[in-house]
């Protein structure tokens, strides 16, 4: 089990270093969304650092969207997925794997180049840590959600914008509660415990809960 | 080890077909034969569980498809019209993902020597794009000489395929054939086996509605 798990998660990877633009696409955009808003709503300190948090949330939101569309995609042109379908091995195990690969690959990323945004929007320290621990929890529920609605969309024409539709309103609860944890760091550290605590519940749920259901949309596809 | 009953299978609003059953004990091989669009990769994706089927019982050793799940998944090689294997992975690499999936891990030595029986010895290393259509089949067409599974499920094995390679896969069929397994497949060539039993099926034109 572990094994297979292994064996598709280190797949991946190796695929996405070697094909490394799909990867930089996802931060890049990241980096110029977030960057482009104190270009356009000026450089006032109190405006932006209430803006920050929401903004780089947001970008993030937008930024796991972008790289959605490949999750399934290329394993279904080349038919890959047909054989993943027919490894029998537990589905949802497979799916966790390439979900996972797909976070180190375009959530992890985002996480370690949050501070360099978050400085822009001039962000207490105490403030950047509690934006990368909650993006930290945050992304992967993001992934994990997504695959879901990747699963769905997969082999439709203009699926890239249903996903989106799909999906983005499940975000909404990462969102707002993402967010509201750097919000709420700085005016008073110690009432982040219950942003977190939720956040962690979203990941927790999401971890059972997505997996199974994407490989049941995954099935639903390939007829 | 493999029988089907009263299966029937549409796409969208045509039937392709309806009360289809056989039977297929080991040592057969079956050649599924009809026009284009009669419906042969249908029937394959739904014996292989791909595709629900509209009615009727897929049996594998007795026991219905539906109900084994992974554990038919296991016994079980199919061979679709996607070649299934990842562009910019190497042959190498291809397979060995494909025999852990298969859960029988072998060294890289067997899958380099099984390369070499298809006749891509020194193409191992090698991103499968850089290889041509019929070198890739024949990449994917490796993982048969690692398969220990007892069913294999070909669709249009033969296209893409030079001479040299068309008799190697009859070899490997009739090898597979002549172990004890089953083989179901479309083509538009005949086959021929020196041991065990060909059967026919053939899927008429769909009829009209």
């Amino acid at each position: 089990m572990l094994k297979v798990f292994w064996c598709i998660l280190t797949r991946d990877i190796t695929l996405a270093l070697r094909r490394r633009t799909d990867v930089l696409t996802t931060l890049f955009f990241f980096v110029i969304v977030v960057s482009l808003f104190p270009l356009g709503v000026g450089s006032e300190r109190e405006l932006l650092r209430l803006l920050g948090p929401g903004v780089v949330w947001v970008a993030a939101l937008l930024a796991s969207m972008l790289a959605l569309e490949r999750l399934f995609a290329a394993d279904y042109d080349d038919g890959t997925l047909e054989q993943l379908l027919l490894a029998g091995q537990p589905l949802s195990l497979l799916v966790l794997a390439k979900v996972v690969a797909h976070w180190l690959l375009t959530g992890l990323p985002l996480v370690v180049i949050a501070p360099l945004m978050a400085m822009q929007y001039s962000l207490e320290p105490i403030a950047i840590l509690v934006m990368m621990a909650a993006l930290a929890l945050g992304t992967p529920v993001l992934s994990l959600l997504g695959a879901i609605g990747a699963a769905l969309t997969l082999g439709l024409r203009g699926g890239g914008i249903l996903l989106s539709l799909l999906i983005l309103p499940l975000y909404i609860p990462v969102l707002v509660y993402g967010a509201g944890a750097v919000s709420v760091s700085v005016v008073e550290i110690a009432d982040t415990q219950p942003y977190f605590s939720l956040l962690g519940a979203f990941l927790v749920a999401a971890l059972i809960l997505a997996p199974p259901a994407s490989a049941a949309a995954l099935r639903i596809s390939m007829e | 080890m493999l029988e089907v009953l009263d299966l029937s299978c549409r796409r969208g609003d045509r039937l392709l077909f309806s009360g289809l059953g056989f039977e297929l004990p080991a040592h057969t091989l079956l050649h599924v034969r009809g026009r284009n669009g009669s419906g042969k990769t249908t029937l394959l994706r739904a014996l292989c569980g791909l595709l629900q089927p509209d009615a009727g019982v897929i049996r594998w050793r007795g026991e219905p498809v539906t109900e084994l799940g992974d554990d038919f998944n296991r016994e079980l090689l199919y061979f679709g019209h996607l070649n299934g294997i990842k562009a910019d992975l190497t042959g190498l690499e291809n397979l060995r993902v494909a025999a852990t999936l298969d859960q029988d891990p072998v060294t890289d030595a067997v899958i380099i020597a099984a390369l070499a029986q298809i006749g891509l010895a020194g193409f191992e290393d090698l991103p499968t794009r850089m290889l041509s259509q019929g070198q890739k089949k024949r990449v994917a067409l490796a993982r048969l000489i690692l398969s220990k599974a007892p069913l294999w499920i070909l669709d249009e094995p033969f296209t893409a395929l030079d001479t040299d390679a068309v008799a190697l896969l009859e070899a490997l069929i009739a090898g597979q054939v002549a172990s004890g397994g089953a083989v179901v497949l479309t083509t538009h060539q005949e086959v021929a086996l020196t041991q065990g039993e060909i059967r026919r099926l053939d899927l008429g034109p769909a009829a009209p509605q």
